[in-house]
């Protein structure tokens, strides 16, 4: 009687336990993954976005801004490692509405799986992007001459802080996936939210020649904090304490707001 | 409230039905997409849910796949309960439908072993599963491409793979042909056979009189989220008009006397129409067919072509309600006209 069914005990109870739930979210992982393969297109901002800012703004404005190249390398650099992890985490967004518009997540949704496995998985397999984009932000930058003065425990300081704020910004991409019509929508939304967060803060300037009312927008945009914690990390200066503390608040305020939004809006889709 | 509308759950599917639906309401807004349908699936058969675009077909699906939750009734499928019992329920069904769909960015492989994966079985079964199932629907040879890049046809065999793969007891299939050539659609129908011949019971839902009449054992005709008719296939037919068989004359000038012939020979009543040169001859049975050919040839009439026709979803409507089906056409068009003599 039971040879015909798959799985006949859990079956009958409808429990998925712990076991369950990693294989689910190993197995999305990998499907994730796998569709990079079909579409390396989408892996261009993982890859290039790193060398097309930093070769852009150390050679065409570093010169202006700091006086010399070598000095804006160390100072920017730090900062687009910063930057990195919230551009991927807005791709978060994006996939998880082209899966509810193509209905694959309907199919999903017919499967004895946890609702959440979908969503672990995603925010899985971006932190794998995100982690191919700093390695290759970092080794840039050394080739071009990037001195890492500080130590490397502190370089992986940088990265995991950048991974941490980005996981934070996960939940608001994933609200506004959910939230807007077309992954082209999620893309033009999350492109003007991040622009202005993006340089109105100290990741590409020093903020001190900004009018006054950019100043006290730039002092509290947590990109601010991110970018000077990484360059404080990142070329040993010792003020860590600060920029640190700062971006750590951001990232459990964000994540303690947003987290049960997201999740409300998707458990009401799901 | 809940003791109200917990209390008819209390008493469990009866013995030998895969599926059960029991007065399910469902409203989008003030739209009733569902308005108390029941329904029963006994095991190892198909049922066809025949009704117009807008009826409620698709709607009906996605509460028995547990996508969305009804307002009212009940439903168990394979003895579970869609409301208390999701995730047991998960387990017993394959879902083929326009909708929920495979990722277009994997491989047909892939596609089949993800789901196998999602399904609880270990990678060596999640591969031999994808594996032995690409084989039956004829996809070998495009495991490994991409899903993108397959035909129609291809497409929705590998949907009804991926609805096959933890071996479902009950399958729903939300308009397996829609959109698809002919030939196509007869590859679709085959495999459904094929399902169907190996146990598995089907929910099958269509616009087509003629995907209901190859593939279903029993029928229900929803309209406006209501059953307006059920039963087998056979009482239906007998209510809404069976087979029409046509006949081309070899001479279209002969089509009156080849009417009166069969009028005079009590076989049939036949109608004819010059403008199309066809002679019309409503069938009860195959008997009936046999006999009006056998009539006409051997008074010597030249037949140049035969062909039997069902009756549409507009005629099948028109027989049980008396109102033609797409009636949200008809609404839409009456404002419009009203608008005119303003403008």
């Amino acid at each position: 009687m039971t040879t015909a069914t798959l799985a006949p005990a859990r079956a009958e109870e409808g429990r998925i336990g712990l076991p369950g739930h990693l294989r689910h979210v190993g197995a999305l992982t990998r499907r994730n993954l796998m569709r990079i393969k079909a579409d390396p297109e989408s892996m261009f901002d993982a890859v290039l976005m790193p060398v097309i800012f930093t070769v852009l703004f150390v050679y065409v404005f570093g010169g202006a801004i700091s006086g010399g190249q070598d000095a804006y390398k160390q100072y920017m650099i730090p900062g687009l490692l910063g930057q990195t992890g919230i551009t991927l985490a807005m791709a978060v967004g994006t996939g998880l509405n082209s899966d509810f518009q193509t209905g694959v997540m309907d199919r999903f949704r017919t499967l004895p799986i946890g609702r959440s496995s979908v969503l672990l998985s995603k925010i899985a397999a971006e932190t794998c992007r995100a982690l191919l984009s700093f390695t290759i932000l970092i080794v840039f930058a050394l080739i071009l001459g990037f001195e890492l003065k500080g130590g490397f425990l502190e370089l992986l300081a940088a990265v995991g802080l950048s991974l941490l704020f980005g996981m934070s910004i996960v939940w608001i991409s994933m609200l506004l996936g959910m939230a807007l019509r077309s992954a082209q929508a999620v893309q033009g939304v999350a492109m003007l939210v991040l622009m202005p967060m993006q340089f109105g803060s100290s990741i590409f300037a020093p903020t001190d020649t900004m009018p006054g009312w950019l100043q006290a927008f730039t002092k509290v945009n947590p990109l601010s904090a991110l970018a000077d914690a990484c360059r404080a990390l990142m070329n040993g200066q010792g003020a860590v304490a600060h920029p640190v503390l700062i971006v750590l608040a951001w990232s459990i305020g964000i994540t303690a707001v947003f987290a049960p939004l997201a999740v409300a809006r998707f458990r009401k889709r799901t | 409230m809940t003791r109200i509308s917990t209390a008819p759950n209390d008493r469990g599917p009866a013995a030998g039905n895969a599926v059960e639906v029991r007065g399910i309401v469902k409203h989008f807004g003030s739209t009733k997409a569902l308005d108390g349908v029941d329904l029963t699936v006994r095991e190892g058969t198909v049922l066809g849910v025949l009704g117009p675009n807008g009826a409620g077909k698709t709607t009906l699906v996605r509460v028995l796949s547990t996508l969305i939750k009804p307002d009212a009734g009940t439903a168990f499928v394979g003895g579970y309960d869609v409301l208390r019992q999701p995730k047991q329920l998960r387990r017993t069904i394959g879902l083929t439908g326009q909708y929920a769909s495979v990722d277009e960015l994997l491989s047909g492989y892939e596609n089949l072993y993800l789901i196998g994966r999602l399904l609880d079985l270990s990678s060596k079964e999640a591969k031999a599963r994808a594996t032995e199932l690409l084989e039956r629907f004829s996809l070998t040879e495009a495991a490994k491409r991409v899903a993108k890049t397959y035909s129609g046809g291809m497409r929705r065999r590998l949907d009804l793979a991926a609805s096959m793969i933890g071996r479902p007891r009950v399958l729903y299939l939300d308009e397996p042909t829609t959109g698809l050539d002919p030939r196509t659609r007869n590859e679709v129908w085959d495999e459904v056979q094929r399902m169907v011949a190996d146990g598995a019971t089907v929910l099958l839902t269509t616009q087509y009189m003629e995907e209901a009449e190859q593939l279903a054992n029993e029928l229900t005709v929803i309209d406006r989220g209501r059953v307006i008719a059920a039963g087998g296939i056979a009482d239906l037919k007998a209510q809404v008009g069976g087979r029409t068989l046509q006949v081309r004359p070899g001479h279209p000038a002969e089509l009156p006397e080849m009417a009166r012939c069969l009028h005079d020979t009590g076989i049939a009543t036949a109608t004819f129409s010059a403008d199309t040169g066809l002679l019309s001859v409503p069938l009860t049975s195959e008997d009936q067919l046999t006999a009006v050919i056998g009539v006409l040839g051997t008074r010597g009439f030249g037949i140049a072509d035969i062909d039997t026709k069902l009756p549409s979803l507009d005629e099948v409507f028109l027989a049980i309600t008396g109102k033609p089906s797409d009636r949200p056409a008809a609404e839409d068009a009456a404002p419009s006209l009203a608008k005119e003599p303003v403008a």
